[in-house]
């Protein structure tokens, strides 16, 4: 293959030195924890073989609280960077390097995880479920995102990260210009991944569908598990276009085809279409849930329904169908006719009128309702100014002849990332702090938080308004350096400034976490809240089998229902005579194996290896073969477990 | 307390709106808000239209979420209605899926009448003039087929004259971007391109490369020099005496990976950019005609069909 | 309506070859919970399967034209070849639907027949068009030669590895019907293997008349 690695880039850059430091050590110190406190039959047996959503939801958030870390260490670097005019903190080469996987990380890596922790987490509370439909495919999505990401991340110390945008247009991305393995990784990385998001899209899809307690019509379900199913809908339709996009062009790659060359008949403009079918719904792939989040939060911390639920519902429906029409907005400028370009311009407005909806709704949600600052409501509010900026700016880049002006320029980076901060990062914690007392049964020091949340969020602003300004004054995105002069020096410095204060409010939050582990305040009542759907009639964290004894929904926010005496309380609570045999899906190792296995293949097609190609094969084949012939994959927990179990919990009936 | 506070917040709103005026406005930083020609001016009208018209459903989210963060929030004696059961309102979901239909509306009318007054001449009645344009790894290379000369990194027009810039790339995609003049376009490999622009004050404005293209990206800056009529012709006439001829061995080492100083030459090689338009795959997008329009004659049309990115046209229509 | 299985669960049974029926009266695939839901999975997949092959026949007719000057698919396409493939794959869907029809009446050998004889034209399937692939390149018509090769090679490649997925798997499925016989669940896995495989002609019914026919026209 061409794709030869440059071993001696190990030791001659400083900074791959200090990261391969960084990375040794800490695997060192894994080890000796692991191994000091006997902990390795622990990590096979509760993490690295469940099936079980509750774990798997919180591997992923942990996997994306990390991820953040990564891509904010990169985002840190970058306005570092950037501060002044003609600094030389990083060269062009490794500020490509680091904007890149700074794109990548967030968005496939952080963004993504985190919304499915969230589906994970919540989804089968939410409707009554004990596990999702596929609880064994479940875990191979997240073990395939995790050496996706791994994959992605080991990239910077062996061989060079990929240097060409997270958009990765060709032809810049085709080997004449960028003979590296560095694009190989993201290509691999990204498919790897990929195929578990699609698998998460199908299980999530056919869970909603068809694991809902009884009684709980899709008129009942509550708005996250609504948001969660118009989301899952875009994955499906949405990820074979990736996964055909990155195919093609590792296939122009390695094979030496021509999809998207410019010789030899390539037309670059198929991958950039292609991507970009993928990645405008990605976009809503990943806002929707948090929109979800948001209803929730809203609504119990405004002790009031959410107002317009038919609305609510429409709105989504009507993104996840009218995002699909709007791919063309990130290429206005490359020649489509007026006519396909007036098309896409209004299509792409016509997504801010439900989007617009959904604010008005929010805010007559809270209207006559008895608002509680909590820190997850704090989050939510802060969403609704910052993310009505951020639609707002995309209905006027939206406008076609004016995007000739915005497109890449910092407007547009203000833009995406007031849309993704603001849309998806704001509620995604807000979602983050909402359940994390039912994934781990202790709440987070409120103190602490209030600092990060304030640190992060004038941060924010600070960060972002001046990019829009620097953008109508001509700075082009994804220069690592500009000259004096052009008035572009004090925009940049504040822009800095708030970089720096909103990684200061990410430390403070981590801070809160690894401070609350000890102090934090126990919860003991399952419903810290006050809550209004199902996951709060559990205790907190739910057992493993979630229900003891599914409970039959009369209602929307039936649990809430059932406080106000208009629905028994008891018919939450396990009844003694009730209680029958649990089957739960067996536990299993392939998953992670299966990944290791795909991981593997990836690592021997980045740098060309036929032996790794092969081997890794072989494992997926035989892990494959393997589950074809397993017939023995579930169990029952007894009657006495169960009844055990809920008895010390002090729920049981009769 | 309730009255101090929305008061309040109307002196803050009125000092945050004076103060973006001020700062953008008039400061002269903001290329793309000191437009020096129609096409800019043109596209600047439709940023304010649009600003203000996203600001009408901005604006009342402001005041609205503070309004009710402060009139319902969760403190013993609160005096505010509680009603937990108001959840559903006709009229009110009327109202706001009514205004933005309404916004969205209004901006998509101004939008179709831009984009398609874009794809024309700025002035019908002035004859315009024809400059073609490479982007390279990584530099701008500019041929003038009328004058029959060639610059690079550096771009001479005279003023009150449509310019129709023809664009392509002998490398990576790149992107076209005088802001004070106008809008950007992308130039692509195989592909010629068409952005019409003017200037209509003499001056040197910034041109930028816009979409990267690799390490060198962050130097694909080039200089643009609106002349009078007379001042450009003189300046051609200059650059045909004094500078050296571009050969096609001198493109191929123009072409090479690499920055380059600004330059001119007095002649290059004919037909060069389409060349270089139907070597890179122009050959499925045009067939046997030729992509540019370089004799200038259909300056009414604009003829956007050509460069139309409809797949079915682009692949099969020849 | 939708109710969750386990609450029906009358008795208890251990792991092995007696298989717990949530739904007695439903067709054999569909009697366990775990059944009905892998086949919406199952239909669900499909679905972005099928979107999958779209981005791939849109890629395949927008290069179809760009030949680089190399041979195009009317000097390449072998009419007998390609009309001969498309008997034998829509035989083995028959074939293959021939199978479930005997795993409803209970027949399991009848069902290992024809699942048999669905395998075995998958693989004279597979065979011809290993067979035309070779002949392209050694006419010096491969992959790299243009792009309209890679679309082709590409688009066809993928349905064939689809096919070629299809055969192990089935004869894995065969092996468990020889050992366990019709079950609902080994009634589960025949039948989604064979959606899988009709799923499969109808794609090569698209790749027949878009790749083949309008490309010797």
């Amino acid at each position: 293959m061409n794709t030869v690695p440059h071993w001696g880039i190990f030791i001659t850059e400083p900074m791959i030195l200090g990261s391969d430091v960084l990375i040794v050590l800490t695997s060192v110190a894994i080890v000796f924890v692991l191994t000091k406190f006997k902990k390795w039959g622990w990590l096979w047996r509760e993490w690295l073989t469940t099936v079980d959503h509750k774990k798997i939801g919180i591997m992923y958030l942990i996997a994306a609280l990390l991820m953040l870390f990564r891509g904010g260490v990169d985002a840190e670097l970058m306005r570092t960077q950037l501060a002044l005019p003609n600094l030389s903190f990083l060269d062009a080469e490794h500020y490509d390097e680091i904007f890149t996987t700074h794109g990548i990380i967030m968005i496939l890596f952080m963004a993504m995880p985190f919304i499915f922790a969230l589906f994970n987490i919540v989804v089968p509370l939410q409707i009554g479920a004990r596990d999702v439909a596929f609880p064994y495919l479940n875990a191979i999505s997240f073990w395939l995102f995790f050496f996706g990401a791994l994959l992605m991340n080991i990239s910077f110390v062996i061989g060079g990260s990929p240097d060409a945008g997270w958009t990765s247009y060709p032809p810049l991305t085709e080997l004449g210009f960028n003979p590296g393995p560095g694009e190989n990784y993201y290509l691999l990385a990204l498919q790897i991944s990929g195929i578990g998001s699609m698998a998460t899209g199908i299980n999530f899809l056919v869970t909603i569908l068809k694991m809902r307690a009884p009684g709980m019509t899709l008129w009942r379900m509550p708005l996250f598990t609504w948001s969660v199913l118009s989301s899952c809908v875009m994955i499906l339709f949405a990820f074979p276009a990736l996964t055909v996009a990155l195919a093609l062009l590792l296939l122009d790659r390695t094979l030496g085809a021509h999809f998207f060359t410019m010789l030899h008949g390539g037309n670059p403009m198929m991958f950039i279409n292609l991507f970009w079918i993928w990645g405008h719904p990605e976009v809503y792939i990943v806002i929707l849930p948090a929109f979800g989040v948001l209803s929730e939060v809203i609504s119990t911390f405004s002790r009031k329904a959410t107002f317009g639920y038919g609305s609510m519902v429409f709105a989504l429906v009507a993104i996840s169908i009218v995002g699909f029409l709007t791919w063309v907005h990130h290429f206005f400028t490359m020649g489509a006719g007026a006519d396909v370009n007036l098309f896409f311009a209004i299509a792409t407005m016509v997504v801010g009128i439900p989007t617009g909806v959904k604010v008005f709704n929010w805010l007559f949600t809270m209207y006559r309702g008895r608002i509680r600052m909590t820190l997850p409501m704090m989050w939510a509010v802060a969403f609704i100014p910052c993310f009505a900026i951020g639609g707002a700016t995309g209905v006027m880049l939206a406008v076609a002849p004016a995007d000739y002006q915005y497109h890449n320029s910092y407007f547009l980076v203000a833009h995406f990332h007031q849309a993704l901060i603001g849309g998806a990062v704001l509620s995604l914690v807000a979602g983050m702090y909402y359940w994390w007392p039912k994934m781990f049964g202790f709440m987070l020091d409120e103190r602490l938080g209030q600092w990060g949340f304030w640190f992060f969020n004038i941060g924010f602003y600070v960060c972002f308004m001046p990019q829009y300004a620097l953008g109508l004054m001509g700075m082009t995105r994804r220069i690592y350096t500009y000259p004096a002069g052009l008035g572009w020096t004090v925009p940049n410095f504040i822009s800095t400034i708030g970089a720096y204060m909103m990684g200061i409010g990410f430390l403070f939050i981590v801070w809160q976490i690894l401070y609350s582990i000890k102090h934090g305040k126990r919860d003991v009542t399952g419903d810290p809240w006050d809550g209004r759907t199902l996951e709060w009639s559990l205790p907190s964290p739910a057992p493993h089998y979630n229900f003891a004894t599914i409970p039959t929904i009369q209602g929307r926010d039936a649990w809430w229902m059932a406080k106000q005496g208009e629905l028994d309380k008891k018919d939450f609570l396990p009844d003694k005579d009730d209680i029958k045999p649990i089957h739960m899906p067996k536990n299993s190792g392939r998953p992670f194996i299966l990944s290791v296995s795909f991981f593997i293949i990836g690592l021997g097609i980045v740098f060309g290896v036929i032996p790794f190609e092969v081997i890794g094969g072989l494992g997926v084949a035989f892990c494959m073969f393997r589950r074809s012939f397993e017939y023995d994959t579930d169990y029952y927990v007894p009657v006495d477990e169960v009844i055990h179990t809920e008895s010390a919990l002090g729920r049981l009936q009769g | 307390m309730f009255r101090r506070f929305s008061r309040h917040l109307g002196k803050i709103s009125a000092i945050v709106a004076a103060a973006t005026v001020l700062l953008t406005g008039c400061s002269p930083e903001y290329q793309v808000l000191n437009p020096v020609g129609p096409v800019g001016r043109t596209e600047e009208h439709l940023i304010i239209l649009s600003t203000v018209l996203v600001a009408i459903v901005l604006v009342p989210v402001f005041i609205l979420l503070a309004v009710i963060l402060y009139r319902y929030r969760d403190k013993p004696g609160n005096t505010a209605p509680y009603n937990p059961e108001w959840v559903d309102s006709r009229t009110l979901e009327y109202v706001w899926w009514g205004i933005p239909i309404v916004i969205i509306g209004i901006l998509a009318a101004f939008t179709a009448k831009t984009i398609f007054t874009l794809t024309k001449p700025p002035e019908a009645n002035i004859k315009p003039i024809t400059v073609q344009v490479i982007s390279l790894n990584w530099k701008w290379f500019f041929e003038y087929p009328d004058q029959k000369i060639a610059t690079v990194n550096y771009c001479e027009i005279p003023t009150g004259v449509p310019v129709q810039f023809e664009l392509t790339s002998d490398a990576p995609m790149n992107s076209f971007w005088i802001p004070q003049l106008g809008g950007q376009e992308y130039t692509m490999p195989g592909m010629a391109m068409r952005l019409w622009l003017q200037a209509d004050k003499p001056g040197q404005y910034n041109g930028y490369g816009a979409n990267f293209t690799g390490v060198g990206f962050e130097h694909m800056k080039f200089k643009v020099v609106a002349a009078s009529q007379s001042d450009f012709n003189a300046w051609v006439n200059h650059v045909k005496t004094s500078s050296p001829v571009l050969t096609k061995a001198g493109y191929n080492e123009l072409k090479k990976d690499g920055l380059a100083n600004e330059a001119s030459y007095s002649a290059y090689p004919p037909g060069l950019f389409n060349d270089v338009v139907m070597q890179n795959g122009g050959q499925y997008m045009y067939g046997s005609q030729t992509p540019s329009n370089s004799n200038s004659t259909k300056n009414s049309s604009g003829n956007m069909s050509n460069m139309n990115m409809d797949m079915s046209n682009m692949n099969m229509g020849h | 309506m939708t109710t969750l299985a386990h609450n029906n669960v009358e008795h208890h049974h251990g792991a092995g070859d007696h298989v717990h029926v949530d739904y007695p009266e439903r067709p054999i695939e569909y009697q366990t919970q775990d059944g009905a839901l892998k086949i919406l999975g199952f239909w669900v997949f499909l679905a972005t399967d099928l979107i999958l092959f779209a981005c791939l026949f849109a890629t395949f007719i927008v290069l179809r034209t760009h030949t680089d000057g190399g041979p195009t698919g009317k000097e390449l396409f072998d009419v007998p070849i390609f009309t001969a493939e498309t008997l034998i794959l829509l035989t083995s869907s028959f074939t293959g639907g021939l199978a479930t029809f005997e795993m409803h009446r209970g027949h399991r050998n009848r069902v290992i027949g024809w699942l048999i004889v669905t395998a075995l034209l998958g693989l004279a399937f597979v065979g011809l068009e290993v067979n035309e692939f070779v002949h392209m390149a050694l006419e010096g018509a491969t992959m790299q030669r243009s792009a309209f090769l890679s679309a082709f090679f590409t688009l066809v490649g993928t349905h064939g590895c689809h096919v070629s997925l299809g055969i192990l798997w089935m004869t894995g499925i065969i092996i468990q019907l020889f050992q366990r016989g019709i079950t609902p669940i080994t009634a589960r896995k025949v039948y989604i293997v064979n959606m899988y495989w009709h799923f499969l002609d109808v794609v090569w019914v698209f790749l027949f008349t878009i790749v083949y026919l309008m490309g010797v026209m």
